[in-house]
Order: C-alpha cells, then sequence, then structure tokens
C-alpha cells in the first residue's frame, strides 16, 4: 500500500478537517474505497474506522466496489427524468445492473450521478467520462452491445 | 509582444486607473482585446455543455486541419454563451472582420467550414450571429447577436463575457474592464463604504433565500474576531440548475474579483471556494486563475502595498444536496457528516471552525464587481420595487433554445420561455414552469405573466430558488414529476431532524402507492395510499413548521403546489387511476381492438405477466386485473391492434 502512504503523506498535520479530501485522495487513485483503506486511514487520523465509514456513506461521491471495466455513469437530472427514456430501468432490463453495482463479469458498473446540467443534450450517459448524448433506446442497445463484442 | 510582457502595460497604466490612454496604448488594448488581430483566432465553446457535445473532438480536428495546411492561426476554448442545444459551437475571427458563430460544429463539419471561411465564404446553414464592433468590418447578410430575440430580450451583466472571452486570460479579463472594480475598493475605500456601497445597490442573496448581500456583509464586518472565512458556494445541487457552472466556466476572474472584494469589504483574508467534485472543467479554470492573479500581486501578501492580505482556496464538495445548505457545507469543509447546525447562531457570528464565516453563492459574488463599477445607483435602477439588479436561468426541458439566459428582475416568465428561449418545442402546449429545483414548485400555464421577483413568485407560492427552470408540456406528468422530487429528497434528506427524514419518506411512499398499481390485496396498499393522501397534507405542514433547515421546510413544495394548481390531474390519478400524460406507465390500460387483432398470439407470447388471452386466428384479449402497463404488446402488435384507453 505504498501509494496510499504517499496519500497520507501529503496530510502530516493528521486533522479531522483532512478527512474527506484523503477519502477523495483514495477514490481517486484506487477508484474506490477499499476497507484496508479505511483501517489504514483511521490509525492515521486516529479515528474509529466506524466513524470513517459511517461518514464516507453520507456523501454521494465515495464507492466502496471497484468499478467495472466499462463505468457508466447516468445523469439523474429532472431533464433527463422527464425525457422519454429512462436509461436506468433500460440498463436494468438490458444487462440486470443497479446504480452502484458491478455486474458480475466486471464489465459494466453502474453510477448514478446528480444533475450533470447538460439539459440540452438529455438523456445523457458516460462511459469512461466519454459523453454519449440523446440516448435512445435503439443507441443504447448499440453502445452496449459494441461494449461486450470488443470485449 | 507577448502575453507575459502585456503584465507591466496592464499592472501600471490599467489597474494603475488611468482613465485616459495615449494612441499607443489604445493600440495594445485593442489587440489584448483581440479586436486587433494579425492572423485568424478560432474560438470553441469548451464550457461542459460543449464538451458533451463532442468540442473536444472539434478542437483536435482544428488543430489537424491548421497543422496540415500550415496555416498560421490562434484556436481560444471559452466557456458556454448559453445557447446549449447549438453546441459545439465555432467563432471565427478573420483579421480586420467581426467574430463570427456557427452551430453544430461536429468534428465531422470542421474541414468544409474551415475551407469555406478561409474562402470568404459563409455557409449559411450553420452560421448564428455576428459580433458587433465598431473597429471591424461586419459581414454582409448576417444577423448581429443583439438583434436575434435570445441576446435581444437579456439584460447580461452577470455573463457579459460568458462565453465570449478566454477563460484563462487574465490580460483579457483586465483589458475588458476587469479588476479595477477591486483596486478601487482597496485603494480608495475602507471596508465599511463597500458594505454601504453593496447594501445601497438592492443586491440580495441569488442561491434563493434573497437575503440582502450589504447587511450580510455588514453583520461580518462588525464581528471583531481575528480570523474571519469566507465561502463562495459553488455547490450547485439542483437538478436543472447550471447558471454557477456556466459563469465559473466562462468567466472565472468575474467570481474572483467578486471573492476579492467581498473579502475586504468583511476583513477576511481566507477565501473558500466550495465546489461540486464533478465539475473539472470549472474546477480546472478556478485553479488557473487562482495562479494568474497570485502573478499579477492580486492576491496573497500586503496586496497593491495596502494592508489587505488575502489567499484563496478551492475544496471540492463529496456530493450530496445537502451540502449547499450553508451550515451543513461548515460542517463538511470541517470534516463531519454534511448536516445543517441549528440557526441561530449564524454562520456569520460562528461558522466554519467557530469564526466568523460569510457564505455567498457564486451568482451573487458575479455582480460585485459591477455594483462597485458602475455605482449601486446603477445596480438600484434595474429590476422592480423590491428585487434589483438581473437573474441568470437555466432553462431546460420541452423548450426550443435550452441553455443560460440572463433576465432583468420583473421580466415576466412568459418572455423567457417564448421570447428569449424561442417557445415551445415541437410548438407543443405549454403545461407547467417548474421554478427552483426539487424544493421548487410548479407553475401552470395560467401564470405566466408572473413577473420574476422575489416577492411576486411568493404571491404564487413559489420561489426564485438557484434559478432552475424546467418547462414541461401536455406529454409530462405532474405527478410522476412530485414522485420523481420525493424520491430524490427522501435520499438526499441528511436523517438529522425527524420531521424531515420520516416526512420525506413517508411521502415518497405515498406517491410510489398513487404511481403504482396495488400488488396485491393483502399488504392493503389501496387503502395505504388513501389513508397516505389524506395525510399529506397535515404532513406538509408538520415538515414546514418543524424541520431544522430549509431543506425540510420546502421539501413539500413540490406536492403543495400541484395541490394547488394541478389538483384535477391529482385526483385523475387517484380515483381514476388514470394518467393523462401516459407516464405512469402502471395506470395505462392497453385493449385490443378485435376488428384489427389477426389473432397472431405475438402479444400474448411477449406478455411477461401472462395477461392477455385467446385462441389463436381469432381476437385476442387483455386481462385489466394482471396487466401491468408496460405496453409491449403495443410495441410487438404488427397490425396496430394495441390501443391506450
Amino acid at each position: 500500500m505504498a501509494e496510499l502512504d504517499k496519500i497520507l503523506a501529503k496530510y502530516p498535520d493528521k486533522q479531522r478537517e483532512s478527512l474527506i479530501q484523503i477519502l477523495q485522495d483514495v477514490q481517486s487513485g484506487f477508484g474506490f474505497i477499499s476497507e484496508e483503506a479505511i483501517l489504514t486511514i483511521g490509525s492515521h487520523l486516529d479515528l474509529p474506522t466506524s466513524k470513517i465509514y459511517g461518514l464516507a456513506t453520507f456523501y454521494e461521491q465515495f464507492r466502496f466496489k471497484p468499478k467495472g471495466k466499462y463505468h457508466l455513469q447516468v445523469c439523474g437530472g429532472t431533464s433527463c427524468h422527464i425525457s422519454p427514456l429512462s436509461i436506468q430501468k433500460e440498463l436494468e432490463k438490458l444487462i440486470n445492473l443497479k446504480d452502484g453495482e458491478i455486474t458480475s463479469d466486471g464489465l459494466f458498473s453502474l453510477e448514478v450521478v446528480s444533475c450533470i446540467g447538460a439539459c440540452g443534450h438529455s438523456p445523457l450517459l458516460i462511459i469512461n467520462n466519454k459523453y454519449h448524448t440523446d440516448i435512445t433506446i435503439s443507441k443504447l442497445k448499440s453502445i452496449i452491445q459494441q461494449l461486450k463484442k470488443e470485449d | 509582444m507577448d502575453t507575459g510582457s502585456y503584465k507591466t502595460f496592464l499592472c501600471e497604466v490599467i489597474l494603475g486607473g488611468k482613465t485616459k490612454f495615449d494612441a499607443r496604448e489604445e493600440e495594445l488594448l485593442t489587440v489584448i482585446r483581440k479586436e486587433r488581430i494579425s492572423r485568424p483566432i478560432i474560438f470553441i465553446g469548451m464550457g461542459t455543455c460543449g464538451l458533451v457535445a463532442g468540442a473536444d473532438h472539434t478542437f483536435s480536428m482544428i488543430q489537424k486541419y491548421l497543422a496540415g495546411r500550415d496555416i498560421d492561426a490562434d484556436i481560444v476554448s471559452t466557456g458556454c454563451i448559453g445557447f446549449c442545444n447549438s453546441e459545439p459551437i465555432v467563432d471565427i475571427q478573420l483579421p480586420g472582420k467581426t467574430r463570427i458563430a456557427f452551430k453544430k460544429i461536429t468534428e465531422d463539419k470542421v474541414n468544409s467550414l474551415l475551407d469555406d471561411i478561409f474562402h470568404g465564404i459563409i455557409s449559411e446553414e450553420q452560421v448564428l450571429w455576428q459580433f458587433r464592433s465598431d473597429l471591424l468590418k461586419p459581414w454582409d447578410k448576417i444577423p448581429f447577436s443583439d438583434e436575434i430575440p435570445f441576446f435581444r430580450y437579456q439584460h447580461r451583466v452577470v455573463l457579459g463575457n460568458t462565453g465570449i472571452i478566454d477563460p484563462f486570460s487574465i490580460e483579457e479579463y483586465i483589458a475588458k474592464g476587469g479588476f479595477r472594480a477591486y483596486i478601487k475598493s482597496i485603494t480608495s475605500y475602507s471596508p465599511d463604504q463597500v458594505c454601504d456601497i453593496i447594501d445601497q445597490s438592492g443586491l440580495r442573496g441569488r442561491a434563493g433565500g434573497g437575503f440582502s448581500s450589504g447587511k450580510k456583509w455588514k453583520s461580518a464586518l462588525a464581528s471583531k474576531e481575528e480570523i474571519k472565512y469566507l465561502i463562495c458556494n459553488a455547490e450547485e445541487s439542483d437538478q436543472g440548475a447550471f447558471m454557477d457552472r456556466a459563469i465559473i466556466e466562462g468567466d472565472p476572474f468575474r467570481i474572483m474579483e467578486g471573492i476579492a472584494i467581498a473579502s475586504y469589504a468583511t476583513g477576511v483574508s481566507k477565501a473558500i471556494i466550495y465546489i461540486r467534485s464533478e465539475y473539472h472543467t470549472a474546477i480546472e479554470r478556478l485553479i488557473g486563475a487562482i495562479k494568474n492573479m497570485k502573478d499579477y500581486g492580486l492576491s496573497g501578501e500586503k496586496i497593491w502595498g495596502t494592508n489587505f492580505n488575502l489567499q484563496i482556496e478551492i475544496r471540492q464538495s463529496p456530493g450530496t444536496f445537502i451540502c449547499g445548505e450553508e451550515t451543513a457545507l461548515i460542517n463538511t469543509l470541517e470534516g463531519k457528516r454534511g448536516m445543517p447546525r441549528h440557526k441561530p447562531p449564524y454562520p456569520v457570528h460562528s461558522g466554519l471552525f467557530n469564526k466568523p464565516t460569510l457564505v455567498n453563492n457564486v451568482e451573487t459574488l458575479a455582480n460585485v464587481a459591477s455594483i462597485i463599477e458602475y455605482g449601486p445607483k446603477w445596480f438600484y435602477s434595474i429590476g422592480t420595487v423590491t428585487s434589483k439588479g438581473t437573474k441568470v436561468f437555466s432553462i431546460s426541458g420541452n423548450v426550443n433554445h435550452i441553455g443560460l439566459v440572463e433576465v432583468k428582475m420583473g421580466t415576466t416568465l412568459k418572455d423567457i420561455i417564448y421570447t428569449i428561449a424561442g417557445g415551445m418545442k415541437e410548438d407543443k402546449k405549454i403545461k407547467a414552469v417548474h421554478i427552483g429545483g426539487p424544493l421548487g414548485s410548479s407553475l401552470p400555464a395560467d401564470c405566466l405573466d408572473t413577473k420574476i421577483c422575489y416577492e411576486s413568485l411568493k404571491e404564487k407560492d413559489a420561489e426564485m430558488g438557484s434559478g432552475g427552470l424546467i418547462v414541461l408540456n401536455e406529454n409530462n406528468c405532474m405527478i410522476d414529476l412530485v414522485h420523481y422530487f420525493m424520491n430524490f429528497m427522501q435520499k438526499q434528506s441528511c436523517g438529522k431532524c425527524i420531521p424531515c427524514r420520516e416526512g420525506t419518506r413517508r411521502m415518497s411512499e405515498i406517491f410510489d402507492h398513487i404511481i403504482h398499481k396495488p400488488v396485491d390485496h393483502v399488504n392493503h396498499t389501496a387503502l395505504d395510499r388513501f389513508r397516505g393522501v389524506i395525510q399529506l397534507e397535515a404532513l406538509s405542514e408538520v415538515m414546514k413548521d418543524t424541520s431544522l433547515c430549509g431543506f425540510g421546510v420546502s421539501a413539500p413544495n413540490p406536492f403543495l403546489s400541484i395541490l394547488k394548481y394541478f389538483r384535477k390531474e391529482f385526483e385523475e390519478h387517484l380515483f381514476d387511476r388514470k394518467c393523462r400524460a401516459g407516464v405512469c406507465k402502471e395506470l395505462r390500460l392497453f385493449m385490443i381492438n378485435i376488428d384489427q387483432c389477426t389473432g397472431c398470439s405475438i402479444c400474448a407470447k411477449k406478455c411477461p405477466e401472462n395477461a392477455i388471452i385467446g385462441t389463436p386466428k381469432s381476437p385476442y384479449f387483455i386481462v385489466e386485473e394482471k396487466c401491468t402497463g408496460c405496453g409491449i404488446c403495443s410495441e410487438v402488435c404488427a397490425f396496430g391492434a394495441v390501443y391506450l384507453k
């Protein structure tokens, strides 16, 4: 866990106020927050792990499962909601994927994010930080098929 | 002359307070303002909405084009001008000619666009407008931006530079008059005087509450504590609201200037910008702006020879709707759960680490520099009796031009929707406007004459909110919208106080029962539905009276507004079990037209509920009790025999 130690070394004053920044750094470095990371952060900041886990689960940014090969983010904003297609529901039907979960083959993971504010192009799907706009059911099916094929 | 050597000129001449320039200085200014150019400039809208539409691909394609043909031209990435459906927008300025904007320039259109323009040809299909300039020769037969309705009826103060200037260039911002107000404040005014100016201008908080900013600043200044904080609240989590992001992406220095003036006026030396972590582009531009300010000596120690010190820091929000509430935000910064605190004490008296903390919204701060520059009377003269200045709205939903608009207070909703935003998509009938995000209210079509103003909206039981406008048409279901908001709020409630935690949950459950079919009769869901509906209003009252923070107090708003304005639709869902918009799927009832059904049996095979019965080659029949309204039968029927009752 040399990488984790490197992150912790950035916060030598061991203050509680650094906790969220540490968690953010860990997540951007590892993609998720593991049990091991929480234990290490706990001993660094001298905080009970229950407090850290409680705090981390309070916020939407933090995830505790690794990302799939293709990390799908669906915008949960109003504009995307009132558009005729619910990507979230279709994904559940198509590949049995729910918010915060990963498919058993490790290929897809899903996260519903709060409004991206790209309401002119709703509904919106982000796959590994690449934007797919104005999604229709056929577009969604072909994207998923394409990704499955590429694997 | 490269941009680095402009620094002395800009610092000494422009910020030095000189108002009359000699010919050489005038010329230099026109160069920095990009009015006098020696080679073409290509501007690309690279705000988030541009990037979503593929502006980054356009950018690299343009680079490739220029490199491949050895053309000497500059590429500048700007923010979003607010005309979001037409992104990626590319502007081109040729030496001596006005800047001209083109819409929807995806990567495949780059070659033909540039081929044409470098030969002096303009493709009429893609041209949007040209920008007016006294120094440059206009293109023939192309409308000026101030002539097209989208801009003509707006009053752009906060958005004045957005989408036009280079957000990475402090030089351009200064050459266009930026930072003069800041230097004037710290060198010629005392903090008291600055607070007075803001107070006299009538500026009110733009995050929704509408509290007088001048009064808030004065209370912060009055505190004698040595350490004070300023927090710029850029945790913009209302769905469908993206004004703050667009302002930061398009004109980050304006926010910086507002923060700096506010810090000086309230005696703060440490300012924190608290921003959503998803706003990558905005964060990147803020980091650039902070660095530039340091280089120019506009932040740091003993700024401009005064005793004023300022440090600006960015903190990323780990995201949760409630963190937009000022005390919850403060808890987050202290490394705790983002739960609101009791008020009083208000943050201006005891906030971050129990020190006086001034929390201001992005748009509020973006107004500050102009108020100092043009004086409080100028600002006071815009708007209505009680609401001064302008308001930025992000308008989305079923209108033709989705995007950002800035209007004078007092403009009617009708003007915003029909004149500026270009009316309804596909000319459909407007049903409602939802104003103020998930804690806001929906106003029906006959309230469109309502003026944008804190008080007149309150008369209609709506609130200004942060500025999200969502326009709904007849195909949208109001009950479904409230259900969606309730579901969202139930997830977002922090759980600290019971009325909000339990109230949002119960409301969400009751709405679940309304839009879903009873699962079975054992769980008495139908009974629950009626019991719940009877209790809804009382529940709302309890939440409004007893919740700890504004979240719980405002959470029943969407429900109360549909009860007031869309009661009939609500009752249809309840008693007739019918959704007139066809959105609530489980309330749909499909029938088979016996004249058209050939008895092919495909619907019966595909029905997941086995709700369709019949014998092949004779008409089939849908069993109402079993049907869940999924609509698969109507999708698979090749003869159009399945219809919605």
